[in-house]
């Protein structure tokens, strides 16, 4: 009996330390919510009205089911506290209750909507269960996505352009000109300017990570910070290390905008649209690293990543798991050859300046030469060699803005790509959970039903209602999450092998020029050569 | 095949190689290979030649020889004072490998973290590294003692002749700590004495030339020298980024499942074969301009060491001609302090002599050397940007029709 309770204990500890973190989440979440409540209430932008008291979690990608748990929280009939005892029930008979409680993804209950992404594994079914509740997954989006996606001409022009440095010292900040020109409809101009900071950038992409990112949807990641790179510029430092610094940021803000909206449902979101076109913006404090909201990014990290290494999912669909793995062997990949690359760059850097120094160096040798047709080859040759520095210094600024940046973008993209796939797993731990709590409640009641409680019966039985209404919306969450995750990869896909083909064609056009210029500038040196008499 | 490397190094006309019938030598130089492990490498030379002349015992021989003893035949003929006035070839440079040993090592070191395939491909670069350095080194070798058969009155020597015939070891020790101590002294009053007598001004005009020219000129090769070297250094660096792009490229067209794979395979092949002509072109520059104006470096070197002498003896000369006067003055030694004077007068008008004539063929050989070398690099970097052009080209050419 002891070592059934020992293995009782062990089998029940993942679960109990995924339920354990929940709480503290739950915990520190309040605790949070009411310090920066009194601290920003008045600096958060206005959001969708469900998400009004819990601004905070705009970066902690809390889905609005999840806000309605929280609010349930707070409130006094909560569930949340009263789950306590339940963990730490040591009963028995748990044992066997935790056996039952492995729901495969096979069961009748669910069998997965078909979307119009790659064809999966699985044969098609047509859905036996259809919610009749609005939720807010099912939205028209879907209809308006495949009509976009029919669309040939994308029809809006971003540039991000003009950065210029405002006030002086530490709180000095670069602010780029965004200039959208565009003739759809959702716009309210054809062309509209507006002066935005690096953190309106941020802030924009937490809201929507937040907004979007658990219904399967793949946000554009926003350009890295970098401390070290703004600190230089906020010094003032005018040399060519910031400059370059600066055009680098310019351009993949560039990148992340045009990126942003060629998401047919981003491009509609009202914060893309008020980031685009209203002249105002209110500071997003929360994407400073030391606030209320930056706090909470990291213990939510943490959270994930325990979940992550806790949850261990049933996959039964096969594209799911042969998708996961075909992103994981990219991301190496591409990993490896962004450091290639950036290897390169760095050398031809280095090759342009060595030209240019041994050019120097020729041309001094010229100068010395005594011999009048050897000393002018000799000039000649330095000045070929100065011609081609300059070409090694294009060719290397090619390498990077081309390839380079493409490379580091697609990590960054993938990395968000592997977070949607991990918002499906946490859906279905979600699902589970509730399916675990539901059955806990069906015994309570059982054995409420014994003991003759009429009262409690009572409160038993509504909570089994209302459990099973949540186990129901979570498979509905599943389904429509993997609906939406088929419907982006492949969207994705499309993009990537648009985006690289382009790009890596572009490449090669830009190493013929160079060969051309070559070959026009030896081609010149030759009878300098010969000449040599 | 390496293409460019089977030439060698062209820092001499064709006369100068005794290729032409005008010289009775023909030496080759080659080469019996050393594992590179061993610390103390000692390279053996195999030295082939050929003579019609009648001084030697017979008409084709070859003997083996290691660097310590080509070093010796050079410093004999430095420290023989009957070829004051000549410019004595410069001794061919120590073989290094250290550069490369030191890839071995990285690459033994790395062979956990690539895959087979790199792996095999890194191997085979560094192979093809080291043979290159070989072949350098024969070529080197071989300069040196061509060189010294092309020069009329050194080919007479007696050194040069047991050095090709005598085919037992010459047991000729490397330097030993003393020696070598004794050389840098000697060096360094050299370069003092160097300083002194350049300050000199020169009575005779060409020679007063030559000493600025000289000067100037060996400290701008020597510049341009180490900074082609970097050049073609950084050259080479970029032609192996270039090749491990090409092999993740590689990776990445296996693994994809979009149509992206045929597209990555496609461009990692042009890389594959665009890198082997970057490497062709580094090695190329290598050959026909970093090798040249080390050469040149050295030269120029024995040149200024040529002025050297003749500047010594042109101090002796005076001293002895104030010595003389001293002498007569005080009429006390003058028929020693007159055979002294003599002997510094003869010598110091020999070497005048014969230094102008060694550097006026050294500016003819310079610049025959320096023309060949720059027609030769400029029609194989033109070669190369073709091949590549070519390459691109198709390639882009392929990649554009299937979309």
């Amino acid at each position: 009996m002891s070592c059934m309770k020992r293995l009782c204990h062990e089998t029940r500890s993942h679960d109990r330390l995924r339920r354990t973190l929940a709480v503290c989440l739950r915990l520190s979440r309040r605790l949070l919510l009411k310090m920066s409540e009194e601290r920003d209430a008045a600096a958060l932008s206005g959001s969708a009205q469900t998400e009004g008291e819990e601004d905070l979690f705009v970066s902690a990608m809390e889905s609005p089911e999840a806000a309605r748990l929280s609010a349930e929280d707070i409130s006094p009939s909560s569930n949340g506290p009263k789950a306590e005892p339940m963990l730490l029930d040591d009963d028995p008979d748990d044992l066997f209750a935790e056996a039952t409680e492995e729901v495969s993804l096979d069961s009748p209950e669910r069998q997965p909507i078909l979307s119009d992404g790659p064809s999966p594994v699985i044969t098609p079914v047509t859905p036996v269960m259809i919610s009749s509740r609005a939720d807010v997954f099912d939205r028209s989006p879907d209809q308006d996505e495949d009509e976009e996606e029919n669309r040939d001409t994308f029809d809006i022009q971003i540039s991000v352009s003009d950065p210029e440095k405002v006030g002086d010292g530490m709180n000095a900040y670069m602010v780029y000109k965004v200039l959208t020109k565009t003739s759809l409809s959702i716009f309210s101009r054809d062309e509209v300017c507006v002066k935005r900071r690096f953190s309106d950038f941020l802030g924009l992409h937490s809201k929507l990570a937040s907004k979007y990112m658990h219904m399967g949807y793949i946000v554009p990641p926003a350009p890295e910070k970098s401390i070290v790179g703004m600190t230089k510029v906020k010094v003032g430092k005018e040399d060519l290390s910031s400059v370059e610094f600066v055009e680098k940021r310019r351009s993949a803000l560039e990148r992340y905008l045009l990126r942003t909206v060629k998401h047919p449902a981003l491009l509609k979101d009202p914060d893309v649209l008020q980031f685009l076109e209203s002249s105002e913006l209110p500071r997003a404090v929360s994407t400073q690293a030391l606030s209320g909201a930056g706090i909470l990014r990291m213990v939510n990290k943490a959270a994930d990543a325990v979940n992550k290494m806790t949850i261990k999912m049933n996959e039964s669909d096969a594209w799911f798991e042969e998708k996961q793995q075909q992103f994981e062997n990219l991301d190496v990949q591409l990993r490896k050859l962004h450091a290639s690359v950036e290897s390169l760059v760095c050398h031809r850097k280095e090759l342009s300046v060595n030209t240019a120094s041994f050019a120097k160096s020729a041309a001094m040798l010229g100068n010395s030469e005594d011999h009048t047709a050897l000393s002018r080859a000799l000039s000649q040759l330095a000045e070929v060699e100065e011609k081609i520095d300059q070409l090694h210094q294009d060719q290397a600024c090619a390498d990077f803005y081309l390839i380079s940046e493409l490379l580091g973008d697609y990590v960054r993209l993938i990395t968000a790509v592997k977070g949607v796939f991990d918002q499906r797993m946490k859906t279905w731990a979600k699902c589970q959970d509730a399916q675990v709590m539901l059955q806990r409640k069906r015994e309570a009641e059982a054995k409420l039903q014994h003991a003759n409680k009429p009262d409690k019966l009572q409160q038993a039985k509504d909570e089994i209602r209302e459990w099973e209404g949540k186990v129901q919306q979570g498979e509905r969450d599943f389904e429509q999450i993997s609906k939406n995750i088929r419907r982006e990869v492949g969207r994705f896909e499309k993009d990537r092998v648009k985006d690289f083909r382009v790009v890596i064609i572009k490449y090669l056009e830009s190493l013929v020029h160079t060969q051309q210029q070559m070959i026009k500038y030896w081609e010149a040196f030759l009878p300098e050569a010969k000449a040599i008499a | 095949q390496q293409e460019g490397l089977d030439d060698g190094p062209d820092f001499l006309s064709e006369e100068d190689r005794g290729v032409s019938f005008f010289f009775p030598f023909l030496i080759s130089v080659l080469f019996c290979l050393c594992p590179p492990t061993v610390d103390d490498l000692c390279f053996f030379f195999c030295v082939f030649f050929q003579s019609t002349l009648p001084n030697f015992k017979q008409n084709e021989f070859s003997v083996v020889r290691q660097h310590e003893e080509f070093i010796w035949l050079h410093d004999s003929f430095v420290e023989n004072e009957e070829y004051a006035g000549y410019i004595i070839p410069p001794a061919p440079p120590k073989p290094d490998f250290d550069a490369s040993r030191e890839k071995l090592q990285k690459l033994g070191e790395g062979e956990g973290s690539m895959t087979k395939e790199e792996f095999t491909k890194m191997k085979q670069e560094l192979e093809a590294e080291y043979l290159a350095i070989f072949k350098k080194t024969v070529a080197m070798h071989e300069v040196f003692l061509c060189r010294v058969a092309a020069h009329p009155v050194l080919r007479k020597d007696l050194n040069f002749h047991v050095f090709l015939e005598y085919n037992q070891d010459l047991s000729v020790r490397g330097k030993n700590k003393k020696e070598k101590l004794e050389d840098f002294f000697k060096n360094v009053v050299k370069s003092a004495d160097g300083v002194l007598v350049a300050g000199v001004k020169d009575v005779d005009d060409f020679f007063e030339h030559e000493k600025t020219f000289l000067l100037e000129y060996h400290n701008r090769v020597k510049d341009a020298s180490a900074k082609s070297d970097r050049m073609i250094r950084s050259h080479k660096s970029a032609a192996d980024d270039i090749n491990r792009i090409a092999s993740t490229l590689y990776t990445l067209g296996t693994q994809d499942s979009t149509d992206l794979c045929k597209f990555f395979l496609k461009v990692s092949e042009l890389f594959e074969k665009t890198r082997k002509i970057e490497a062709r072109v580094a090695a190329d520059e290598d050959l026909k301009l970093a090798d040249l104006l080390k050469y040149y470096l050295r030269e120029s070197q024995a040149a200024k060491d040529l002025l050297y002498r003749r500047g010594r003896a042109l101090a002796d000369y005076e001293n002895a001609n104030k010595a003389l006067d001293k002498a007569r003055a005080k009429n006390k030694d003058v028929l020693q302090a007159e055979t002294t004077q003599q002997v510094c007068c003869q010598k110091f008008e020999k070497i005048s002599e014969s230094a102008k004539q060694e550097l006026i063929d050294f500016k003819t050989r310079r610049v025959a050397a320096f023309r060949k070398n720059l027609v030769e690099l400029a029609e194989l970097e033109l070669k190369h940007a073709k091949g590549n052009l070519q390459l691109l080209q198709s390639c882009l050419g392929v990649l554009k029709g299937d979309t």
